[in-house]
């Protein structure tokens, strides 16, 4: 809306106008000694300004923010996040009322107390009653504010339900990766940083038979609604941090420290959709710690869908090791049975598939650039 | 006046028996040893960086606010950072970001501020010939100078300064291959803040030694002003948390140059697998958030201290509640040494520690509070000269508060959650410790500049100055809370890459204008400033009619500062509208027995005292032989 920057100029043309007059008065002024009990030059206009600056602020403030707020973040959609929500508003509340009180008493007494010719200063250097009540009612209302925080901080950081879906999300310069424990075991399967390269982009140890079903999807991450969801948040080269503005979730994935983040999301993408009656809604997944020149379009979308369509999706994906068989080479002989279950029947594992792909991997491709 | 008049009658001229041999230029304006030069030279140098670091900020607003504009305009200064197309180049955004941030918080708000005000003011108001060691002054002013140059040699590299960001988190700054800004850049960045800190150990073992140690006859602790107070406790943070960054930065360098794992674990880049292992990154934000958060406040501190004393003087009444406001900077100090970890809520800490950190930063709101509310009760039934000084103290008190009360969100570690790294975060600090503490350098510079300069600077410019500057901040900062609201992340490029982050897009237009014209509104300082060092009215002894010793000094105060003896301090600072007095004023060098109409009971039993004070004299070096 260009009607705000249409208004920010005018106050700005304004006050040139007020400088030009008031350089006159100074050309004018200029030779003209201070003495104690002369209005001090400027002192009126100024003392009027801190006036016209409550009022202007106060109704700007208020305009600003009615119009803003359509753009604030739409209502969350995790549990947790209505609970942050309410609270932050809460507080917001709360804090608005000193913010207009004490920012009215500067700019008032400001005005009120300039100098006036004859007038003296009451002399008025402390009061330990007042000084008390200063101190004890912040402290009171910081006590409350601190007592709902923490409880909310503790619940949103406690240990995940047993049922959680466990997902897992790698960052790396400059997208993400995701991890699902896969639709035999759902159990992700160990890792170890030094087994990365180009196609195993996690490092997957294929060696933990748990990871033989695993699946990645570095475009997508989908997770069920109505049901606690665990991210184990890893980076593969430098700090990143998950961010997905709507579920209100955030936690830094930092290389050689595994976090996590538990959420209960309860919109689906659809229900989103519906609600905010845009078609083309999609909830996104940012990264909020600088990782370098690509930071700001480290983006993968998150899909919420029901149970089944979740369950039908993770159906779907093809495994690591059916994308790529030659992978099987890494697999331990005694489990090799169990890994080629899912994988179609003609998969021969050639006997130099194993040099093949740390060959592959160990140089920068494309895949690991971008 | 009167207030010459005392100074007349209190102390006895004698011709001081010192020759000093003529000073070369070299010795007189360069490697000076005089406490007031040395000051003037962190002022400029201080402003300098300020016309750098906030030009930079202008220029990534432009890109924020104004994405599709053709910036080939910039060429001719940037060069290859401009594509052919007129593109800002996204690597060069985040080295300006990080620049911005290195340059206004360490080069302008640490040394420019509490640099120039610590080395003005601590001699002139405590009543000392000098710095307790000119040398080291000197020694404290030309490190800053050569972390400067540094500083500045980086803009000019091929591959550009540093740019992760002004905290420098490793890993992204420990490997020179994740990004541009971690090779040579970062090199320079780090050798350039290790000196840096050298200075500011150097100048903060000063102040203290000298507070402690040089205070005049009768000028106890309880008599000190505020403004000294505060330049005390803003050493003793630097003293006690710089040298914690400067282990943190050599850590960093080792992993950088030497191979160590401090910082670094378990990383594939670039395709391959570093052999490091066992590090980690959490421990640098530790370290540098342990300086970091003290930081906040050796920023501020001095801020707050200039603007008690510019309040009381021009509110002509004595500042309310001196001891609650010295306890208050106490408890501030101390508690900022217990809250670094409220800027980790998100980084895997453990989330106990989380709760703890979120309990000690909401504390830091009652000193706070206390304070606020200390300055409106001072302003309350007072007298008000609106110099410009006393407009910018007005509203770094106004900034202070409102930029405080959204820290109270963002301390609260349920609600950092959503908030971290967002604009709500740059529009909270720039506000409490941006503009408040650059608020308080302005009211610094415009109170003290007839006592540096012996010059008047234009009464009617600094108003103007000070009415587009706070309105303009008040334009950029607001709008921006708003935008962090929404959600938007800080140091991205621009905006384009996701839907929730396709709105304000006439916001971040709006912010981005009224930047620029709150940059512009500088240049009238500037212009004030400089003019008038030269061709400024001559200023009258005492033209605020304030207090303090330093206007007990000639109009240019000479080596040593005062001609003579050096004063007696019978009073406190804050003796404005006494009832009773003549004057609306009383210097803290009139005896009460030169004013018993205005005197209270218990001062006249002070009266006593005075022969006492005036027989001491034992911190004169210009008496002591040397």
């Amino acid at each position: 809306m260009y009607f705000i920057i249409a208004l920010v100029a005018l106050v700005f043309v304004v006050l040139t106008v007020v400088v030009v007059t008031r350089l006159q008065d100074v050309l004018k002024n200029v030779k003209k000694p201070a003495s104690a009990d002369e209005v001090p030059s400027g002192n009126s206009w100024n003392g009027a300004m801190f006036i016209v600056i409550i009022i202007a602020a106060a109704v700007g403030i208020t305009w600003s923010y009615m119009n803003a707020r359509e753009h604030f973040l739409p209502i969350a959609s995790s549990v947790h996040g209505r609970r942050t929500d309410d609270l932050f508003w809460f507080s917001m509340g709360i804090l608005t009322i000193p913010f207009a009180f004490v920012n009215f008493l500067i700019f008032f007494f400001a005005w009120k107390y300039q100098f006036k010719k004859g007038n003296k200063a009451s002399f008025y250097p402390d009061n330990h009653k007042l000084e008390l009540i200063w101190t004890i009612i912040p402290a009171i209302v910081m006590a409350m504010l601190v007592f709902t925080g923490w409880k909310a901080w503790s619940d949103i950081t406690s240990e995940a339900p047993a049922d959680a879906e466990v997902i897992e999300i790698t960052g790396k310069q400059f997208n993400w990766i995701v991890r699902y424990g896969g639709v035999n075991d759902n159990k992700l399967g160990n890792y170890n940083y030094k087994l990365i390269d180009a196609q195993n982009e996690v490092g997957i140890d294929l060696s933990d038979e748990n990871s033989f079903d695993d699946f990645l999807n570095p475009t997508e991450m989908h997770i069920p609604v109505g049901r606690p969801v665990l991210l184990k948040i890893r980076a593969r080269d430098v700090l990143h941090s998950v961010f997905i503005p709507h579920m209100r979730v955030k936690m830094d994935a930092v290389p050689g420290m595994p976090t996590k983040f538990w959420f209960v999301p309860d919109k689906t993408t659809a229900d989103m959709r519906a609600e905010l009656n845009d078609p083309n809604f999609k909830y996104e997944i940012a990264c909020t710690e600088v990782c370098g020149q690509g930071h700001f379009s480290m983006k993968i979308n998150l899909v919420v869908e029901d149970e089944a369509s979740y369950k039908k999706w993770c159906a779907e994906q093809a495994t690591f090791l059916q994308t790529y068989p030659e992978y099987l080479a890494k697999v331990p002989d005694n489990l090799k049975a169990k890994a080629m279950k899912g994988l179609p029947a003609d998969t021969a594992v050639p006997a130099d598939s194993a040099k093949t792909a740390s060959t592959g991997g160990g140089i920068g491709t494309s895949a690991a650039l971008r | 006046m009167s207030a010459t008049e005392g100074l007349d009658t209190a102390v006895h001229h004698e011709e001081h028996a010192h020759h000093h041999e003529p000073q070369s230029f070299w010795q007189k304006y360069v490697f000076c040893e005089d406490h007031k030069v040395i000051a003037k030279q962190y002022l400029i140098t201080g402003i300098v960086w300020a016309v750098i670091g906030i030009s930079m900020s202008v220029i990534f607003r432009i890109q924020l606010g104004m994405p599709d504009s053709n910036l080939s305009w910039l060429k001719p200064v940037l060069g290859q950072w401009i594509s052919e197309t007129g593109k800002l180049d996204p690597n060069f955004y985040l080295a300006l970001v990080t620049m911005h941030g290195t340059i206004m918080v360490f080069f302008v708000l640490t040394a420019g501020l509490s640099g120039t005000f610590s080395n003005f003011l601590i001699p002139l108001q405590i009543g000392a010939r000098d710095m307790a060691s000119g040398f080291m002054n000197m020694l404290s002013y030309w490190f800053f100078f050569l972390a400067s140059v540094i500083m500045f040699a980086s803009l000019f590299l091929q591959a550009g300064p540093a740019a992760g960001g002004w905290v420098i988190y490793p890993p992204l700054s420990a490997l020179p291959q994740a990004h541009p800004g971690s090779g040579m850049g970062m090199t320079l960045w780090l050798i350039s803040m290790a000196f840096f800190i050298v200075s500011q150990l150097l100048g903060g073992i000063n102040y203290i030694t000298t507070v402690i140690n040089l205070r005049t006859r009768g000028m106890s602790f309880d008599r000190l002003p505020l403004t000294i107070w505060s330049f005390l406790i803003t050493a003793v943070l630097g003293l006690i948390s710089f040298p914690v960054l400067l282990s943190s930065v050599l850590l960093l360098i080792f992993d950088r140059h030497f191979g160590t794992s401090f910082y670094l674990s378990e990383i594939y880049i670039n395709g391959e697998a570093l052999p490091n292992v066992g590090g980690s990154p959490i421990l640098f934000q530790h370290l540098f958030w342990f300086l970091g958060h003290p930081e906040v406040y050796i920023v501020l501190l001095p801020g707050l201290g200039i603007t008690s004393e510019v309040i009381a003087t021009n509110a002509r009444k004595p500042i309310f509640g001196y001891r609650a406001m010295i306890a208050s900077m106490l408890g501030i100090a101390f508690l900022a040494f217990i809250v670094w970890a409220h800027h980790m809520f998100v980084t895997g800490m453990n989330p106990f520690l989380g709760s703890v950190f979120m309990f000690l930063t909401l504390i830091i709101a009652v000193p706070s509070a206390v304070k606020g509310f200390n300055y409106i009760t001072t302003l309350w039934k007072g007298n008000i000269v609106f110099t410009p000084a006393m407009l910018f103290a007005i509203g770094m008190v106004s900034l202070f508060v409102s930029g405080g009360l959204t820290g109270i969100i963002l301390g609260n570690s349920a609600l950092d959650i959503q908030l971290h790294d967002t604009y709500f975060v740059v529009a909270h600090f720039h506000l409490v410790m941006g503009a408040a503490s650059a608020f308080g350098l302005f009211a610094g510079v415009y109170h003290w500049f007839p006592k540096m300069f012996g010059k008047m600077m234009n009464n009617t410019l600094g108003q103007i100055h000070f009415w587009f500057s706070f309105i303009g901040i008040y334009l950029i900062f607001i709008p921006m809370h708003y935008v962090g609201i929404a959600g938007f992340p800080r140091r991205y490029y621009q905006f384009t890459s996701y839907d929730f982050t396709h709105k304000f897009m006439d916001m971040n237009m709006f912010i981005t204008v009224a930047a620029i014209l709150s940059f512009l509104a500088q240049f009238i300082f500037l212009y004030n400033f400089f003019r008038n060092i030269f061709k400024g009215e001559t200023a009258p002894k005492n033209p605020w009619r304030s207090n303090t010793l330093e206007w007990t000094t000639p109009i240019v105060p000479g080596h040593g500062n005062w001609e003579g003896e050096l004063p007696a301090v019978y009073r406190w600072s804050y003796d404005y509208s006494k009832p009773g007095a003549k004057e609306d004023f009383i210097p803290q060098n009139i005896p009460y027995s030169q004013t018993l109409e205005s005197n209270f009971p218990h001062e006249n039993e002070l009266i006593a005292t005075e022969k006492e004070i005036e027989a001491q004299n034992f911190n004169d070096q210009f008496n002591a032989a040397h």
